[in-house]
């Protein structure tokens, strides 16, 4: 077997020298009738080629965003990866190694991360932010349970423009920690009036922005209205990109924002792995959940990283941690923060601005059907029926429309809505395609 | 070192430069990417356009890959040598479950598009199902949680459910017992879902003390935490009698899947009693660790847990896979979308690979290696379980035999970056003095195993003659570095000159 280099003359070896007759003996406290004396009922070891083969088939079976006119969003986007991205994550100093609890030979893992931390603050207008999430519904939840305990409150206001994965990720959390969410109903045009639910039992208000929709809504009133009574405003971004375009949450007076980062250097992949982004103020710094990586120097007064305030951390407070979260979303950081790297200021405005360019056009072109009165790179669409239908039938005709928002509110009168998202992959041709389609 | 003739005009030294942070290389003009500038219209932002400078560094794509390729070259990977981290399963990444990741069927599929256009996705998901199912004997499998962490927060939310399900009396159970012996993510786990810890304490043999486990059933419980083999490196050789006493008792056994490689393909999980346990995909089955995840923590349950696993889950209707989003008993969703797909394409692939006999051999192999540096390294280094039978996938070795060399478990973790080696896992478990925790796996070679036990050996030597070590390492890209000044004034984000220091007011 490729992988596995201990030899029988190796094996025979090694059993003398710690003077046991076999592999078998070395599972005698395992109790004999839990023992299998057999190989489970599987297929037997591949070659690579025969693996590479069999999975290929599988791939076969899908239908990949490049080969169609592809309009999905809703929290996953398809953007362009430079390719310098997948070859340096894929150098084996980065892929194969661990977290860095050893900082004198993990300083290229906690350098990206500071790096990571800081354009993660740039971007979102936030002071501090961590080393990643598993990903935006779950930073989104943490989010919640991080402005309960800095409110010392247990009761989140949460809008119903949120991406309903993340609503009920933070739902499952509610039911079982106890805490309580006030979920408005959705509102496809926006204009959500959330401030009248604040009450003196709010601990945060949880607000996307851009919403599930596409709507883009300027949060600073909400922001002192939570404030005046005490709670915390929760910014959460599904499409990191906007932020190239749109007002930082943070200059609206947000209190932490919870983003999914997969935009930046990272495939969809059938929705995961992604990574959230989670940034707040320095104020709340020792009630946030996850790694931390800063500044320090090493014994020759050189400057080096290291991860730091672990004293949060499971494995240092066990039963008392702000959380039970032991790892990050390291390599798709480190994509997110190469891509960022390569886009630069310049390059990230450029982004930003050609999708929301591309988008208006298609806007444009599809008129009265728009029902978002503004948005960045993703918009909602009203059409004369059943958008799952029609998706189901555009894709058989080799167009991916969009994700019906029958998909994520099942059960709702938003059965005729459907989500489309334009990024810089999405070119004219595709436009005019959509276009001719909805018409 | 300090020597004029030897000193470089640089500061560099060879292949160890230096290199200044992405803000410090700021060439505004330059670009690492080619966009067009997108001519001026009305745009339809609403009046939210972001009119300041993000603060971002410019630099072109050269300068950005010499940047990575200069960091990658201060870290040390699996790829570079032997990676013993205990309980932590570094074992060899195989290359073609990159590749497979990478076919545009499987990175290139949005999470909503029409189930009809994911069907090969879909069957993959169920294809990982199947092997994972065989290989635990458990009937149920959830593939959604993001990391082991994330999968011992579904199984025992999925028991808090069940608990809540079977009236008042079960509802009210809060106590959870854990050894002490335990992952820090079990009690915080536990503690995170309202439950109460209470500790089990290990016995001489790195063990649950059966009787003693049984009377602190007395009081009620709602489940057990443990893992198997356990960290001290063992396996609970009465997991059947805990089993028993759990289910009697009214509590579910959770089982911490962290050490899974000891036994894969030999002992299923589903014959010794457990009601749920996440599998760390990132452990057993190779997916990459890439510095700190993502990981994937897929959770089995038992028949008595599986209504209430989350959603999504994959279903066959009318010979099409679909995704089911609402279930009546169901605990709800874990995160977005349904998993990390990324990661089911590669552990397939490594499953596939290895075959049952491969994997058969992979516990065998790393059950061996272990057992090799245990054996070879039990006089070097005092081994506190040595004698209570054989050791699973895990050598533990103490501090005792350091006692009075003035020399530290760090020591001598620092001290083994100098010779080329990653440490092992140190001061965990928590139940033995100055830990020392080794997990060769087996991927490695009985010469690299070789290598390992002179090297440790070498240090025991120098430790007991007298020679300090807690210098070291002098040639690693850094000295120890100073994690309280780290901590006490924390600078989290880089600034540029001029700004405050710290990111902590008043510090």
């Amino acid at each position: 077997m490729r992988y596995l280099p201990i030899t029988e003359a190796d094996r025979r070896v090694m059993l003398e020298a710690i003077g046991m007759p076999s592999v078998e003996a070395l599972f005698a406290d395992v109790p004999e009738e839990a023992l299998l004396a057999e190989p489970v009922n599987l297929p037997p070891h591949a070659s690579e080629y025969e693996v590479e083969k069999r999975l290929s088939r599988l791939a076969a079976q899908n239908r990949p965003a490049g080969a169609s006119p592809f309009f999905c969003g809703a929290g996953t986007y398809r953007h362009h990866i430079p390719a310098a991205v997948d070859h340096l994550i894929q150098r084996g100093e980065f892929l194969t190694s661990y977290t860095p609890y050893q900082p004198e030979i993990a300083q290229g893992t906690l350098q990206y991360l500071f790096e990571f931390q800081t354009q993660v603050c740039l971007l979102t207008g936030m002071e501090v932010a961590n080393a990643s999430m598993y990903d935006g519904a779950t930073a989104t939840a943490e989010a919640v349970m991080m402005a309960n305990r800095v409110a010392r409150r247990s009761k989140a206001v949460v809008s119903g423009n949120l991406h309903p994965h993340y609503r009920d990720t933070a739902a499952t959390l509610a039911r079982f920690q106890g805490f309580t969410l006030d979920c408005a109903p959705p509102q496809p045009q926006g204009g959500e009036a959330l401030a009248r639910r604040i009450d003196a039992e709010t601990s945060c208000v949880v607000v996307q922005y851009p919403d599930l929709f596409g709507n883009i809504a300027d949060y600073s009133e909400l922001a002192e209205a939570a404030h005046a009574k005490g709670a915390l405003l929760v910014v959460v971004v599904t499409e990191i990109v906007a932020l190239g375009a749109l007002r930082p949450p943070g200059a609206m007076g947000a209190d932490i924002v919870a983003a999914e980062g997969q935009s930046l250097g990272n495939p969809m992949s059938f929705g995961g792995p992604h990574l959230g982004l989670f940034a707040t103020r320095t104020r709340h710094l020792r009630q946030m959940p996850g790694r931390l990586c800063g500044e320090t120097v090493d014994a020759e007064g050189r400057r080096g990283y290291v991860l730091t305030l672990a004293t949060r951390e499971q494995h240092i407070r066990r039963e008392r941690a702000t959380s039970n979260i032991c790892t990050n979303s390291g390599l798709c950081a480190l994509a997110f923060t190469i891509h960022l790297t390569l886009l630069g200021e310049t390059g990230l405005k450029r982004l930003a601005s050609l999708n929301h360019a591309r988008a208006a056009e298609l806007a444009d072109r599809l008129g009265r059907r728009v029902v978002t009165p503004s948005f960045f790179n993703e918009f909602t669409v009203r059409l004369d029926g059943d958008a799952a239908a029609a998706v189901e039938r555009l894709a058989g005709e080799g167009i991916l429309a969009g994700v019906p928002v029958s998909r994520l509110h099942p059960g709702t009168a938003l059965d005729d809505l459907l989500l489309v998202a334009v990024t810089e992959t999405t070119d004219g041709d595709d436009l005019a395609a959509l276009a001719e389609a909805l018409r | 070192m300090t020597d004029a003739f030897h000193d470089t005009i640089s500061g560099d030294r060879g292949l160890h430069i230096e290199e200044p942070l992405i803000f410090e290389q700021d060439s505004p003009g330059a670009l690492g990417v080619d966009w067009p500038e997108v001519e001026a219209r009305v745009d339809r932002l609403g009046a939210l356009a972001r009119e300041d400078a993000i603060g971002l560094p410019s630099l072109a794509e050269p300068t950005v890959v010499r940047h990575y390729t200069r960091l990658s070259q201060k870290n040390y990977g699996i790829d570079t040598g032997l990676f013993p981290l205990g309980s932590c399963t570094m074992k060899h990444n195989p290359r073609l479950n990159e590749r497979l990741a990478r076919l545009p069927g499987f990175a290139d599929i949005h999470p909503l598009q029409p189930e009809s256009s994911v069907q090969g996705a879909l069957r993959l998901c169920r294809e990982l199902q199947r092997w994972l199912m065989a290989l635990t004997g458990m009937p149920c499998v959830a593939l959604t949680p993001g990391a082991g962490a994330h999968g011992e927060l579904c199984g025992m939310m999925a028991i808090r459910a069940a608990l809540d399900a079977q009236g008042e009396e079960s509802a009210a159970r809060r106590r959870v017992l854990v050894p002490d012996s335990a992952h820090g993510t079990n009690p915080a786990t536990a503690a995170a879902l309202g439950f109460q810890v209470v500790s089990i304490p290990e016995d001489a043999r790195g063990r649950v003390d059966p009787a003693r486990f049984e009377a602190l059933l007395e009081d009620g419980i709602a489940a057990v935490m443990l893992t198997n083999p356990n960290t001290c490196g063992v396996f609970e050789n009465d997991i059947h009698r805990i089993a028993d006493a759990v289910h009697e008792a009214g509590g579910y056994f959770y089982c911490d899947g962290a050490n899974f490689n000891a036994i894969v393909g030999r002992v299923r999980p589903g014959d010794l009693g457990i009601d749920a346990m996440h599998l760390n995909l990132h452990k057993t089955f190779s997916t990459p660790h890439g510095g700190g995840g993502p990981g994937a923590g897929p959770v089995v349950f038992s028949e008595a847990l599986a209504p209430y696993a989350p959603v999504p889950r994959i279903v066959e209707e009318d010979g099409l896979l679909r995704l089911e989003e609402a279930n009546g008993a169901t605990l709800g969703r874990m995160k977005a979308f349904h998993g990390q797909m990324g990661m089911f394409v590669r552990a397939l692939a490594y499953l596939m690979s290895h075959g049952s006999d491969g994997l058969r051999q992979v516990s065998g192999d790393a059950v061996l290696n272990a057992n090799y540096l245990l054996r070879r390294l039990e006089g070097a280094f005092s081994a506190p379980f040595a004698h209570a039978g054989p050791a699973m996938h895990e050598a533990l070795f103490d501090d005792r035999s350091l006692r009075d060399s003035g020399v530290t478990t760090l020591d001598i973790a620092k001290a083994m970056i100098d010779e080329g080696l990653h440490p092992m896992t140190v001061y965990f478990p928590l139940v033995v003095h100055g830990a020392m925790l080794v997990e060769p796996t087996e991927t490695e070679t009985r010469a690299s195993l070789d290598r390992f036990t002179a090297i440790m050996q070498g240090l025991a030597e120098r430790a007991k003659a007298g020679v300090a070590l807690s210098e070291a390492p002098h040639h690693a890209p850094r000295r120890r570095l100073d994690e309280t000044r780290a901590a006490r004034r924390p600078v989290l984000r880089w600034q540029p000159a001029g700004n405050a220091k710290s990111d902590v007011p008043g510090v």
